[in-house]
């Protein structure tokens, strides 16, 4: 869990902070002929000799087949200073960000001894319709963010950096020339005007693929097909907990 | 620079369909390293070996297994996995119409811009279609064995899919029970909202940069020729005060910011 601290003003607002997104459903692990799960290993070029996490080192490739090599120490060396800061440089109108920007959703619940610096910022971002737009660090990497407030809880959506995306122009995309036809136009609106919902519903998202997946799993699992045993990896926390007990129990604390 | 299609479709609305090329909208700016050995400062090779044995297990050996609970595996074949794979398809079908937010931020994953291939008029005509109605379309496809749910956008002249999660990985917060405690004080959310709209402002993305990707790639640069510089930890200080003087003296330091300006 990483902890951190939201300020806007003088102000600080203790939080911690989870992912909103569950790990993927679909995960496949790589496993031997026999079922035991693979796991990856280093190996010396030239001696073929097996390598400790001692003997390796991270290498950035300059040129082909010519390194730099960057140690965790310098790496945590170059991060910010202020690194549990979630800084809010603006408070933005909480529609205007464009879907292209969006990358992943964190929740972010009351840390510290108390919540009230927490409710006081959701409530009048709530109120506001307002969305703060933050950077921040976290394991080494910097992070820009747009928080948004709902049901009186705070979550933090990365957002892609301006130079992460491409435009229609650097893709060569053709340049509207004149307006085209207003009838074809005309046809569209009607089509769109048919095919809306008066009230919209999102039946269609849906992953029918792991669906399909977990079906199979399932059947093989009751007539014992394939299935193998182990004896479970002891760091097994992050994958038995579900995030939703967590969250709640880290909300629950403040109460 | 002009990008490359990574796909071609055809959008299909009832029965028009509409010919795209699909470009990635997204940069790969990720500093990337590699795993080297300390000593000879060359590449690592990797396997896979069994953890039981210590053997190297052969690429044409590897199977794919699905873990049910910790440390329960059941494997999965490569013809059991073929069959599961949906049937190829050029059609990004739009189902139905929302209005914009009607999806939330939370299910966007990657977006891909959608050129015209061939008539222009037609898709250029559909943008400006989405633009008046101020709609957006539901999409589903199939792209290289894989299937899609996404958002069809205009924004500008153009049109653009936004890729879409699986519902059941994504946490609402409606799920969620809403941090309680006392009733705020009227004097204190009066001064929040001051200061919230003091940095009130539009969204611009330009504003921003990944300075400490800069940072790391220039450190990079200079370490290649030797000249690397001493680096020192900074560790931020500050002082812990009461919520109401920091609301307090914000407040009154945005009125001062204000007259000098």
């Amino acid at each position: 869990m990483w902890s951190g601290t939201i300020t806007f003003g003088l102000v600080s607002v203790p939080v911690n902070l989870f992912p909103a997104t569950r790990p993927s459903r679909s995960s496949l692990r790589m496993v031997g002929p026999d079922g035991v799960p693979l796991s990856r290993r280093y190996y010396s070029q030239e001696s073929g000799r097996e390598l400790d996490d001692d003997r390796m080192i991270r290498g950035y490739e300059i040129e082909k087949g010519k390194y730099v090599p960057v140690t965790d120490e310098e790496l945590e060396r170059l991060e910010p200073k202020k690194t549990r800061d979630i800084d809010v440089r603006r408070f933005v109108e909480q529609d205007s960000i464009p879907p292209i920007y969006f990358e992943r959703g964190y929740f972010l619940t009351p840390g510290g001894e108390t919540e009230k610096a927490y409710r006081l910022l959701a409530e009048t971002m709530e109120k506001e319709g307002r969305a703060g737009i933050a950077t921040f660090v976290m394991r080494g990497k910097e992070y820009l963010v747009a928080i948004f407030s709902k049901n009186g809880i705070l979550r933090a959506e990365t957002l892609r950096f301006a130079d992460e995306l491409r435009s229609p122009e650097n893709i060569g995309l053709p340049k509207k020339k004149k307006g085209p036809p207003k009838a074809a136009v005309r046809r569209f609106e009607k089509l769109i005007d048919k095919k809306s919902e008066s009230k919209p519903t999102l039946k269609e998202i849906k992953d029918e693929e792991t669906e399909r997946l977990l079906k199979l799993v399932k059947k093989k699992l009751s007539k014992g097909k394939d299935v193998v045993e182990i004896e479970p990896e002891k760091d097994e926390e992050g994958k038995v907990v579900d995030i939703m007990e967590v969250l709640k129990k880290s909300i629950a604390a403040k109460a | 620079m002009a990008a490359r299609a990574i796909w071609k479709a055809k959008l299909k609305l009832n029965g028009t369909r509409i010919p795209v090329d699909l470009y990635s909208a997204v940069v790969d700016r990720t500093v990337h390293f590699n795993i080297l050995e300390e000593k000879t400062m060359n590449r690592v090779k990797q396997h896979m070996v069994n953890p039981e044995t210590g053997k190297e297990v052969p690429s044409d050996e590897i199977q794919k297994a699905y873990e049910v609970e910790p440390g329960t595996f059941v494997i999965l074949h490569g013809d059991e996995l073929e069959s599961l794979e949906p049937e190829p398809s050029r059609d990004i079908e739009i189902t139905h119409f929302v209005p914009p937010a009607t999806v939330d931020a939370q299910m966007f994953e990657r977006p891909y811009y959608l050129g015209p291939d061939g008539n222009q008029e037609t898709y250029f005509a559909l943008a400006e279609a989405l633009n008046s109605k101020e709609k957006e379309g539901i999409a589903r496809w199939v792209m290289r064995k894989k299937e899609y749910s996404g958002v069809l956008r205009a924004e500008g002249d153009y049109l653009f899919l936004v890729t879409l999660r699986d519902p059941k990985e994504v946490v609402s917060a409606k799920d969620l029970p809403t941090p309680a405690g006392r009733d705020l004080d009227h004097k204190e959310l009066k001064m929040a909202t001051q200061l919230v709209e003091a940095l009130e402002g539009e969204f611009d993305p330009t504003e921003f940069r990944d300075e400490y990707r800069d940072r790391v790639l220039e450190f990079i640069e200079k370490k290649a020729k030797h000249k690397a510089p001493k680096l020192h930890v900074v560790r931020s200080k500050r002082a812990t005060t009461s919520l109401e003087s920091a609301l307090e003296r914000s407040v009154k330091q945005l009125k001062k910011e204000k007259k000098a300006a």
